[in-house]
């Protein structure tokens, strides 16, 4: 209780301290520079003058955190992943050799794979059914304010929840977990399904596709309203059937908006920890990188180099994407 | 749209979205119902037998010799299996091995020539024709059907006992400074980047939108490396609430300064003129104009950002630590995982209890979700 009452005296000190800082220097500008109520080349000087610094003002605080926690932090990682477990040796690409020579870091990009094949072309499937589903029936937003709803839980939430369904009692006996009930009910044995190697990155993946369809499907349901009535009115005219509609017409208009969806679920799967890290901690050949990253940030007192290299190849795959995004957002840009 | 309401076109639709709502809601109703119920029935049957009777095998100790009483020449002791409990006696037996030899009523011929009887209420009677000795008694082994029952038992025994009040307290301490501290300032940076002329800006907007996909796993051991530094010089822990709440607005900035750009570059520009003419600075437009203007943006980033750092392991678990006294309630959930991974009843109720905050602020503030996953995605 007492440190809840330290948070919200903090957070209510880090507001103020925004505040002081924002009004304070804009105050002093003005009155260093003023150009109210003044008139002539010197007022237009001041005026110029105020006008090129304080957008650096406004930019100060989020442009220093920004360096502090994520530009540094990439310089860094790149500089650590050349160096040995403390940091302080270079030791050139001597971490990149162990690495590629280490089952369990091949085995991780493996298993990187498959969920960048599975997670993302699935969530997206889904999403999109769903919401083109849900777009004509009366009960739609209920069914997709369910479908939406395990956004909200966290990845360690999920696992709980879905271990649950996996969870495994030995033949005979009564089972709990929804999964085996099923399998010995339609006459099959139960498994442990999460210590099946190869198999097991399929059972964790189902998670990350129940999160993340909601998302996908909230998305891709507005570009679908987005569509013009009239490119549909003239399908139906021409005698379109509704498969074909939705197929020839709907996707074809936003494919930008899957491709979207489609990324952002890439990203979110190569950052995956958390699932594998509740479920399974790698093991039974269920390892990724993200969790391969961590462990080795820890083990043996922490590895920083290996850790870091770890760290450079997640970034590697997210650079195609981040570039893409640049270009867009630029492009965007542009037109305004 | 296309399909008319009567056509069994539409019924199919209606089917599929429903199973597609069965199978995403299941998983955590099922968590949730198997949390409220009774832990003993929890750990032999199935969430979905919660509400039909089910059958425990049990065993009761009869009392010893001492209590038999004598009734027409034969020696007799009797009492209830069941002590008095809900429930109902399906079968009983004499050994271990097997509980359901016989049915209630039946008469059982123990080792010692005793002969017992369980009734389906619970009463039993052990009769005997000589007097029978030894102060252990009999042992009863029967099998009862118990009523389902539904209990906050396994709630009260989390927060009292698994630590997950104290997490509680440690999610709720790591959220809220992080979810309100970066708003204002990623608001300033919004509309500088937005709205104000100056050089450079194209560059820092893609920068931004650069950041916006940098893996937190990049970060981490830079910044466990800076922190550690800097609780070295400042001789103070590396590890503390300021720690975090600084790291967590440094991650969130980008998406809440992308969030609100794009929504304030969506704002009419005749309004920003007109004030400008009437002699108002920057930052008289930005305080009085844009930013009561921008509030469904900031009320979108604030869930993104309330959801985020809650639902969060990674960054606690780097930057708070994995001690018992500083865990969040998703590092104590994996911990529990860990320790305790065969008591359902435990992992059911802490499970529900670190989603029950997430779940609250998504039903209630849903609107202003779709709102910013809508904006925020990168077009």
């Amino acid at each position: 209780m007492q440190q809840l009452f330290f948070a919200i005296l903090t957070m209510i000190a880090g507001v103020l301290a925004c505040v002081v800082y924002f009004f304070g220097t804009n105050f002093i500008l003005d009155r260093l520079f003023p150009s109210k109520g003044l008139s002539g080349p010197n007022a237009s000087r001041n005026l110029r003058i105020t006008n090129a610094i304080r957008p650096w003002l406004f930019l100060g605080p989020a442009l220093i955190t920004l360096a502090v926690y994520l530009v540094y932090p990439v310089i860094e990682s790149i500089r650590l992943a050349f160096h040995d477990k403390s940091g302080i040796e270079f030791v050139g690409i001597r971490n990149f050799v162990w690495m590629f020579n280490d089952g369990e870091f091949r085995q991780s990009i493996f298993n990187n794979f498959l969920w960048l094949l599975v997670v993302p072309a699935l969530a997206t499937f889904f999403g999109l059914i769903i919401a083109a589903l849900t777009d004509r029936i009366w009960w739609g937003n209920i069914a997709k304010t369910l479908i939406f709803m395990p956004m909200a839980i966290s990845f360690v939430g999920a696992s709980v929840i879905w271990k649950f369904i996996y969870d495994y009692r030995p033949e005979g006996t009564e089972q709990i977990g929804l999964l085996n009930a099923l399998v010995v009910y339609f006459g099959g044995s139960p498994e442990a399904w999460v210590t099946l190697p190869f198999w097991n990155n399929f059972f964790l993946m189902v998670i990350l596709i129940w999160i993340q369809t909601g998302f996908a499907m909230v998305i891709l349901s507005a570009a679908l309203r987005g569509i013009p009535e009239e490119t549909v009115e003239a399908a139906v005219i021409d005698g379109a059937n509704g498969l074909q509609i939705f197929f020839k017409i709907m996707i074809p208009q936003i494919w930008g908006t899957i491709a979207v969806v489609w990324t952002t679920i890439t990203i979110t799967v190569l950052k995956v920890f958390d699932i594998v890290l509740a479920m399974t901690n790698g093991q039974w050949q269920s390892q990724v990188l993200a969790n391969l990253m961590f462990d080795w940030m820890f083990r043996g007192g922490g590895d920083f180099g290996r850790g870091a290299a770890i760290a450079l190849v997640i970034m590697v795959l997210v650079v195609p994407i981040m570039v893409w995004n640049i270009r867009n957002a630029t492009k965007e840009m542009e037109g305004h | 749209m296309i399909a008319s309401s009567r056509s069994p076109l539409a019924w199919v639709v209606h089917l599929s979205v429903a199973l597609l709502v069965i199978l995403w809601t299941v998983p955590t109703a099922g968590l949730l119902i198997s949390s409220l119920r009774d832990k003993d029935q929890l750990a032999v049957s199935g969430w979905w037998t919660s509400l039909a009777d089910s059958t425990q095998n049990a065993v009761f100790r009869a009392p010893g010799a001492d209590k038999q009483v004598e009734k027409n020449g034969k020696f007799v002791i009797s009492g209830n299996v069941l002590e008095g409990g809900a429930g109902e006696v399906a079968a009983f037996g004499s050994s271990s091995l097997k509980p359901g030899d016989f049915e209630p009523g039946q008469t059982a011929d123990l080792n010692g020539g005793e002969k017992l009887t369980v009734q389906a209420d619970g009463s039993f009677e052990i009769v005997s024709d000589t007097a029978m000795e030894g102060t252990r008694g009999q042992r009863i082994f029967y099998q009862a059907t118990v009523p389902s029952r539904f209990t906050f038992d396994n709630y009260r025994e989390v927060f009292a006992a698994a630590g997950i009040g104290a997490s509680f307290i440690n999610s709720l301490t790591v959220a809220i400074p992080s979810t309100i501290i970066p708003i204002l300032v990623a608001a300033f940076a919004a509309y500088a980047l937005a709205w104000m002329k100056f050089p450079g800006r194209a560059i820092l907007v893609a920068v931004v939108v650069g950041l916006l996909v940098v893996p937190l796993q990049m970060s981490l051991i830079p910044l466990l490396k800076l922190y550690n530094g800097v609780g070295l010089f400042l001789g103070v822990p590396a590890k503390t609430y300021v720690g975090i709440w600084l790291a967590h607005m440094g991650f969130g900035l980008p998406l809440a300064i992308y969030l609100l750009r794009n929504y304030m570059v969506g704002l009419p520009r005749e309004i920003m003129e007109s004030a400008r003419v009437d002699g108002a600075s920057d930052f008289d437009i930005f305080v009085k104009i844009i930013l009561p203007l921008s509030f469904p943006a900031l009320a979108s980033f604030a869930i993104f950002q309330f959801l985020w750092t809650w639902n969060d392991l990674l960054v606690a678990m780097v930057f708070l630590g994995a001690g018992n006294e500083e865990l969040v309630l998703t590092g104590r959930l994996v911990n529990l995982l860990g320790s305790r991974g065969g008591n359902w009843e435990i992992l059911t109720a802490s499970a529900f209890v670190t989603i029950i905050v997430p779940l609250i602020v998504f039903f209630s503030l849903q609107r202003f979700l779709v709102r910013g996953l809508l904006a925020g995605s990168v077009k």
